[in-house]
Parts: C-alpha cells; structure tokens; sequence
C-alpha cells in the first residue's frame, strides 16, 4: 500500500525516511504543536514550496530542462483564483472556474513556449523563459485596473475558509477551529496528493525517458524518442503543477501580487531549493524546503544578532546583514553545485548504501 | 566555406561576407512608424531615443555574444557585470562631481572618461575572477553553466549591496551632457546623442577589430570551427579568456552608460537590462556581433514606438519582435555556423 503510493520510489536511507516522516507529522500536528499565526504561515509556505519546487525539480532535475518562467505559471495560478473570487465574489464556483481558467491559460502557454524553443537546446530555453517570465512580470504589474499592480488585489474567499467562520466553539489544544485552520488542511493534504502525482510521474516510463533524455538527447531520440514531445509535456506537467501551487498559495494568503508570486526572488529561492535538496529527487524538495524555509524565517533574525554582535567589524557586520541573506545563500548555492550536485538527498542515499 | 588562406605579408584579411535584407530592416521600421506616431518632431524624438538605448544594450550584449561564439558560454551573470560597471562608475563620479559639475566640456568629459576607464578595468578584473572560479570548471555542461553563472551573479549582485550600501544611490549626469538641442520643433536630448556616438564608436571599434586584424580573424575563426584553430596550434583558451575578459570591460561600459541615463543605482539594474540583452542576442544569432547590433537597434526602436503608442504593453512587443524574427530566421537574423 505505501509503495503503491510511492510509486516503488522509496526513500532507501532510514535518515531520510525518519527525516520524511517526522516532516509529515510535523505538518499535520504544526496547528496545535506551535501557535501563533507565524507558524502556521511557515507550515502553509512549507507545504505549498514543496509542491513548487517538486515540480520544478520534474524539469530541472529530471529532465535537465532550465527554466525561469516557473514563477510565471505560479504567478497564474495564484492570480487566476485571486482575480476570479475578487471579481466574482466569493463562491465555490468563482474558486473553481479562476482554476480552470487559469490551468487553460498556463497549459497554452507552456505548450507555446515549449514548441517554440525546447526544439533547440536547453539554453535557448532558459533565455527565452527569462524574457518571457519577465515581460509578464511587468505586465502584471502594469496592468493595475485588472490585477492591482504592485499592491496587488485582496480578496475574500468561500465562507468556509474565512477565519471568521468557527465550527466547534471551544478551542482545541490553543487553536480556534475555525476557517483558516480548515484552509490549512486543504493545503496541506492537495500539497501531499500533488506531490505524490509527481512522484507517480517520474517513475513512470515516462519518467524514465525523460531521465534518458537528460543523459544523452542524441540516443534516446534514435531510440525512437521524439525528445520535442517528452520535453513539451514534461514542461506542461510542471507548469501545471505550478499553477496548482499558486492557487493554493492565493487561497491561503487570500491576497495575490506580484512580490509574493512572480518576482524573481521567488525564482532563486526554488532554484536555490532544488539544488540544495538534490536535483533529480523528488524527496530533495521535501528536505530543501523545510531547511530554506525555516532558515529563511529563523535563522534571519539570527543573522541580525550576530551583525550587531560584530559591529566592531563593519565588513562582517555588513556582510551578516539580514538583507544579505542570499549572499550567503548564493555561495551555499555554487558550492553545492560544484560539490554536491545529488545535494542532502543523494548525500543521504549514498550515505545509507 | 573557402578554406582560410594562411595570412602571410601583406595578404589582405578576408572580410565577414554580408547579408543585407536585415540591415534594411532598421530603417524600414522606422520608416513604417511615420504615420503611425503622427507628428514628425515626436517621431525623430523616439527615433533618436530608440537609437541610443540600442547602442546602449548593444554594448552590453556584443561581449556576451561573442563569448558565446567562441567558447559555447553563456554567462547568466552578465546582468551583474552591468551593474559593477555602474556602482565602479560612481568611485569617479561621486568624489570628482567638481569636475562633471563645472562649467567645462573638457572636465566635463574627461570625468566621465575616467569613470568608463575605471569602470571597465573593474568589470575586466571581474570577469577575469568570474571565468577563473565559476566559468573554467564547468566547461561543455550547460545546466550547471548555467546554474553557476546564475549563482554568481546573486553573489555579486549581494556583495554590491555589502559594499554600497542597500540605498539606491543618484548618479548625475554631468553639466554638458544634461539638457537637448532644439531645432525648430524637435528636441534632442544630448545625452541620447553621447550614447550614439559612444555606441557606433564601440561597434567600430569591434568591426575593424574583427574583420582587420589577426586578431579579429583567429576569433571569427574561433566562433565558425573551434577544433580547427585548435589544429593549427592557436591557444584558443588564451584567446577565449582575453575576449572574456574583453566582452566583461564592455558590459562595464554598457553600465556606466545604463546608470547614468537611469539616473539612479540599484543592484539590480543591470538584472533588469539582461532580459533585453537576451532578447537581442536571440534576435541577432547567437554568436553573431553584427547581428546583435541590427537586433538591439530594432529591439530598441520597436519598444520605444510601443512605449508612445500603448505604453502599457510596450515590453510585450520586444517578445512579439522575438517571435516575428524566429519565425522568420529560426536561428536569428545572422546564424553562425554550426549553430
């Protein structure tokens, strides 16, 4: 039943399967175990990025495929649902046809943009994805009568999912019971059933040509492989995948714009997550997730401690900066790719033989 | 292809063969957006102002072009070379703002020539570690090019941040260059015009390089059949890093140029110039500088015409140009070789 579910793609080191699982109770608990909204918005970034980077990971790492235009298709997701419950008001059915809309639009646009320079080489494919995410990125924020520009647009969701809304009076173990916590749930268990379709998908035989592909294009096409139509689907797969992740993301944040969905921080961060966890395993955006994110969200605020202990030092007090965050994150990030290029994942599974 | 003949004595270097239907392009469209603008005055306006930000991104994207040709490289971090040229800029800029102040073309001038100097040696030296550390262990791998390249340019972009401060920081430009000419209805601001000047100097400058000198002819061969320069006993490596280096000092010019028509500093200034660095370089046939020159002129023009007639979408166009040209000439205007 549990490798069924796992698509026969077993964790293979005890570490990391302790590590997994202690993930996943760590999640489901994370309502009562901790509170305060602060944490309970780590756990929902944490779910929502692991779906994100998986599904980046399907590119990058399993494909061999460069993108920059994932945040644009997070950014679909994420304003399709926004857009659609803000105009529509807020019913199941706006919720619904926002998805739909927006499935619609970033299927178009993956196929487009794959048909168009996946037939060359990776590459081009990356350059190409850059301007486009971009150009996108800026109209989203020019367009400011549909989208709410650089402020971006709030919105209510269904009333189910409003905090507002309290379905036991009492409070269990310190948390009110109540649309938020509800809102969670849903994230948390479509997060798991997306990731566990990813996982089903790279360990397909599809799956497997994409990684023949990634090794040596040139032989997997003349074994009869049309490498355009792998490559086109693998990138449909991903943005979709994606677009599910931003539509969670808006129903969480019940705010979509463009700073939390389309800039190109966020693209780092998942660049920077998929190489730390492990390019080419799916586990690695569990691991990389839950390590970047609560670094991002703990181990700042350490940094500005640690700056205004050396003071004395302007240089390191500057370099220790919170806001230099990715400074740090950009060397761990080239390191990782000269040294670690199976990051924590393939250091654990190596570890485990 | 005719076998490249030994060039001995006084035997003349053989020139780049031309291709002229996408040159014509340029003025074509311009010509087309005559009626479109309406006005004439405002049409020269943005013809001018087209014209210098395609020098502009021109200089910024020949270096990344050519090593591309030569070598199979392309450096993600090239946005980040943009903006080291214009923060080094500023070390001249800032403390000698007497100079680039007064009332006088020569101080005027030789201010911002020292600060072209000084930035082009810091982004040279820049890429000259950049090619050492990142570029070098990574050779014939694309995906972790890629990925290293893209790292290295967070890196840089946050050590700006560590030495500059994380405030934006005002450049000035200096006295002579502020301000336009007026002749009768049209305007001209003189800045756009240094721009001009500066941008078809550099592309000169390049051209004799390319098609005059040894030189230039080892690089052309370089692009169009790296193993056999190798074969004829050319360090094609030595040769790969000089114009590395080279095509690094240019985006730090590319930057001081940028920074001083925005005005204004930020770290990623040169990130955001770097998408139409790509685009032109798309446009022109990657490998290809003379093509990168047509494709950054017409990129340039086209999104100021889109930026008077639908302000709102005019960066939109530079991806519809992109289309138009791919699906005209798949490879780009000028394909190179083998690619």
């Amino acid at each position: 039943m549990l490798r069924t579910l796992l698509s026969d793609d077993t964790p293979r080191s005890r570490v990391l399967a302790a590590l997994l699982v202690a993930v996943l109770v760590g999640l489901v608990v994370a309502p009562f175990a901790v509170s305060g909204p602060r944490a309970l918005n780590t756990a929902a970034t944490i779910c929502i990025f692991v779906v994100l980077v998986a599904s980046y990971d399907l590119l990058l790492g399993y494909s061999g495929i460069v993108s920059f235009a994932h945040t644009m298709f997070y950014g679909i997701g994420a304003y399709g649902v926004g857009l659609a419950l803000g105009g529509m008001g807020p019913t199941w059915w706006a919720l619904f046809s926002g998805l739909g809309l927006a499935l619609l639009v970033t299927l178009v646009l993956a196929l487009a943009i794959g048909l168009l320079s996946l037939r060359v080489r990776a590459l081009f494919f990356a350059m190409i994805t850059l301007a486009v995410a971009s150009v996108f990125g800026v109209l989203a924020s020019q367009l400011s009568d549909f989208t709410g520009g650089e402020d971006g647009r709030n919105f209510t969701v269904p009333e189910v999912l409003r905090p507002g809304t309290r379905f036991i009076e009492a409070e269990v173990l310190g948390r009110a019971v109540d649309g938020k916590l509800l809102t969670y749930y849903i994230v948390l268990v479509a997060s798991v059933a997306i990731f566990l379709v990813l996982l089903r998908v790279v360990n397909s035989h599809f799956g497997r040509v994409l990684q023949a592909i990634r090794e040596n294009d040139f032989r997997a096409e003349a074994l009869g492989y049309r490498t355009v139509v792998y490559r086109t689907l693998a990138n449909v797969i991903a943005a979709l995948a994606a677009t599910l992740a931003g539509a969670l993301m808006a129903l969480w944040l019940r705010y979509v714009g463009p700073k939390t969905v389309l800039s190109f921080e966020v693209m780092t961060d998942i660049l920077l997550i998929v190489v730390i966890g492990g390019m080419g395993r799916m586990y690695g955006a569990v691991i990389g997730t839950v390590l970047f994110v609560l670094a991002q969200n703990y181990l700042q605020a350490g940094m500005g401690q640690a700056s205004q202990a050396l003071s004395a030092l302007p240089w390191l007090a500057k370099a220790l900066h919170p806001d230099r965050w990715m400074l740090w994150m950009g060397m761990l990030f080239i390191l990782c790719v000269y040294y670690f290029p199976t990051g924590i994942v393939g250091k654990l599974r190596g570890a485990g033989k | 292809m005719s076998a490249v003949p030994t060039p001995a004595g006084g035997e003349a270097i053989p020139a780049a063969s031309l291709d002229i239907v996408p040159l014509l392009l340029v003025p074509a469209v311009a010509l087309v957006m005559i009626p479109f603008v309406g006005s004439f005055p405002a049409w020269v306006t943005l013809t001018i102002a087209g014209l210098a930000m395609g020098m502009m991104i021109f200089i910024m994207a020949s270096g990344l072009t050519l090593v591309f040709g030569l070598m199979d490289v392309l450096n993600f971090g090239h946005g980040a070379f943009i903006a080291v040229g214009a923060y080094a800029a500023t070390l001249v800029l800032l403390p000698l703002s007497g100079w680039s102040g007064a009332d006088s073309v020569l101080l005027n001038l030789s201010a911002v020539a020292l600060a072209i100097l000084v930035a082009m040696i810091a982004t040279g030296l820049v890429g000259l570690v950049f090619e050492r550390l990142l570029i070098r262990p990574v050779y014939g791998q694309h995906l972790r090019q890629i990925l290293v390249t893209m790292g290295g340019a967070i890196v840089t972009e946050q050590l700006l941040g560590v030495i500059w401060g994380p405030d934006q920081i005002p450049l000035p430009i200096p006295e002579t260059l502020r301000g336009a000419f007026v002749l009768g209805d049209v305007a001209i601001e003189k800045y756009r015009l240094f721009a001009v000047v500066v941008g078809l100097a550099v592309f000169l400058a390049m051209f004799l390089v390319l098609n005059r000198t040894r030189l230039g002819l080892l690089i052309r061969a370089g692009v169009e059949n790296r193993p056999m320069v190798e074969a004829l006993g050319y360090r094609i490596r030595t040769l790969f890093v000089g114009v590395f280096v080279a095509g690094s000092a240019l985006a730090g010019l590319g930057g001081v140029l940028w920074g001083l028509y925005r005005e204004m500093l930020t770290a990623t200034l040169g990130a955001d110039v770097v998408v139409m660095v790509f685009i032109v370089i798309i446009i022109g046939g990657l490998g290809s500088v003379g093509g990168c020159f047509i494709g950054a002129l017409l990129t340039a023009l086209v999104a100021n015409y889109a930026g008077f007639l639908a302000p709102k979408v005019a960066l939109a166009s530079n991806i519809l140009l992109m289309v138009a040209i791919l699906l005209w000439r798949p490879a780009g205007l000028y394909p190179v070789g083998k690619r």
